[in-house]
């Protein structure tokens, strides 16, 4: 008994010790941002070449427009907001939790993706996803949550506008946000799904084949961004860095339209 | 490897521990050796975390303490942040997730010991508290450690509660069990197949440490 109690207790004081100083100092960590899903790859990169040109870092934190307008409300402790859509930043700006209304740093682009060896036939029309459909032969279909996710809102708008979104509906399978409707396009568990085209230049193209939905078929996604209430000095930099050459680069690398 | 989601995990389990166990004890020894009315409901409320959709818990904390609410404004005044999406916040979530973890062990171990034993150390003229480190609690002890680690590794492997009180913040509030999720996100399925794998380890471990303690209760008891 006393040997396993000591093993055990050594066990538990190795654990701590490796777990140095405790979360709560908080004070010296980096600033924290709040970002759009479809932006992981992207302003991951923008945030590196910030850090090398600027000497500052700053913390990125993924995930669905909607998810993280309801805890930057609820008081988490973000200093910047790089949304997918316009209305959830509209909607922080009238709550007063913004510095101002903010401006469009990009917009955003749809795009059909089948994984290798789905049956699925990817086309900008659809048609390949109507015939798949009418036979039978879609098991899953993969989109962000249209509730939380602009890039969902998107996806069902042009199933809407090709009649499929009664037909398919059974089949979705939602993901929170819409990297992880990515990953469910990409397990083969689903035939494909409607994703962001950033993810696909990231991630998936290799993994399956691609179509990009036509811009006119879907609501536009003007992303924007804004500067939230608590914003300090490096973070009004990377605000201002967003909308400078370098970065704007990276996201048109990345498949984003910039505005001019 | 998330070093620091490592580092918050670990941290969030030994402070979960620090915050219940001295309670833990007390209650447990309570419901072991003391009848009283209402007693049923009292140990149904202890074992309600257990079956209660995380969610839930999460949903209440964040109407709760959000800083919409006032009791999250008050809080704000009081501490200068708020509550919910900090370290301290999950502190309180997992504390309240974990209470079934630590009393229901440690009162398994209280009842473990016999009567007599107990009545024996009161005839020797022990004052309660002698009785209590003297006696009561090296009997105990299995259970003691039970209830220690088990809330330790539920607590690692929490998930929902942590997300919507917490929020993924790196260093702070972003745990293993959320990294591997975060990372997943970011097809990053080296880094989540390494913490996976960490989180298992880690649970089977735990797993055969309270196994053994088990035994070791049962033999005595028997």
């Amino acid at each position: 008994m006393p040997r396993l109690l000591r093993s055990a207790a050594a066990c538990l004081t190795a654990l701590s010790l490796l777990a140095s100083n405790p979360p709560i100092v908080s004070a010296q960590r980096p600033p924290t941002i709040a970002a759009a899903a479809n932006l992981n790859f992207a302003l991951r990169e923008v945030a590196d070449r910030f850090a090398r040109a600027a000497g500052n870092r700053v913390e990125l934190v993924f995930g669905a427009s909607g998810t993280l307008t309801r805890q930057i409300q609820d008081g988490a402790p973000f200093e910047m907001f790089l949304a997918a859509d316009e209305e959830f930043p509209n909607q922080l700006a009238k709550a007063g939790l913004t510095r101002d209304a903010g401006e469009i740093y990009a917009v955003g682009r749809l795009a059909l993706f089948a994984p290798r060896g789905s049956p699925l036939q990817v086309d900008e029309r659809l048609d390949g996803l109507a015939r798949l459909l009418k036979g039978g032969g879609v098991t899953r279909f993969a989109i962000a949550n249209p509730e939380v996710a602009p890039y969902g809102r998107a996806a069902e708008a042009v199933l809407r506008k090709h009649g499929l979104w009664d037909g398919i509906r059974p089949r979705l399978v939602l993901g929170d946000t819409i990297a992880q409707a990515a990953q469910f396009a990409t397990t083969g568990n689903a035939v494909g799904g409607l994703v962001a085209y950033s993810l696909v230049l990231a991630e998936l193209k290799d993994r399956g084949t691609h179509a990009v939905i036509p811009a006119a078929d879907y609501p536009p996604l003007r992303q924007r961004m804004t500067l939230l209430k608590n914003a300090g000095p490096i973070v009004e930099r990377f605000y201002r860095y967003v909308q400078e050459a370098d970065a704007r680069a990276i996201l048109e690398k990345h498949g984003f339209a910039v505005p001019q | 490897m998330d070093w620091d989601a490592l580092r918050v995990s670990l941290w969030l389990g030994a402070g979960t521990i620090a915050l219940l166990l001295p309670w833990g004890i007390w209650f447990g020894r309570l419901l072991a050796v003391r009848e009283f009315r209402g007693k049923l409901l009292v140990e149904a409320l202890v074992t309600v975390p257990l079956v209660l959709p995380p969610t839930v818990l999460g949903f209440y904390l964040l109407v709760a303490f959000g800083v919409r609410s006032p009791l999250g404004k008050a809080f704000q005044a009081v501490a200068g942040q708020p509550l919910p999406f900090s370290f301290e916040g999950l502190l309180v979530a997992s504390a309240i997730a974990n209470i079934p973890f630590v009393v229901q062990p440690i009162q398994r171990g209280f009842e473990a010991i016999p009567l007599d034993v107990r009545d024996a150390a009161a005839c020797c003229g022990l004052t309660p508290w002698q009785r209590f480190v003297r006696i009561e609690a090296p009997l105990a002890w299995p259970g003691i450690l039970t209830a220690a680690i088990l809330t330790f590794a539920h607590t690692l492997g929490e998930f929902g509660v942590v997300l919507m009180v917490g929020g993924n913040l790196p260093g702070e509030t972003r745990t293993l069990s959320v990294a591997i999720y975060d990372r997943m996100q970011a097809f990053d399925d080296r880094s989540a197949g390494v913490m996976a794998a960490a989180l298992l380890a880690i649970a089977v471990a735990t797993l055969m440490a309270t196994t053994t303690l088990a035994r070791r209760v049962g033999r005595r008891r028997g």
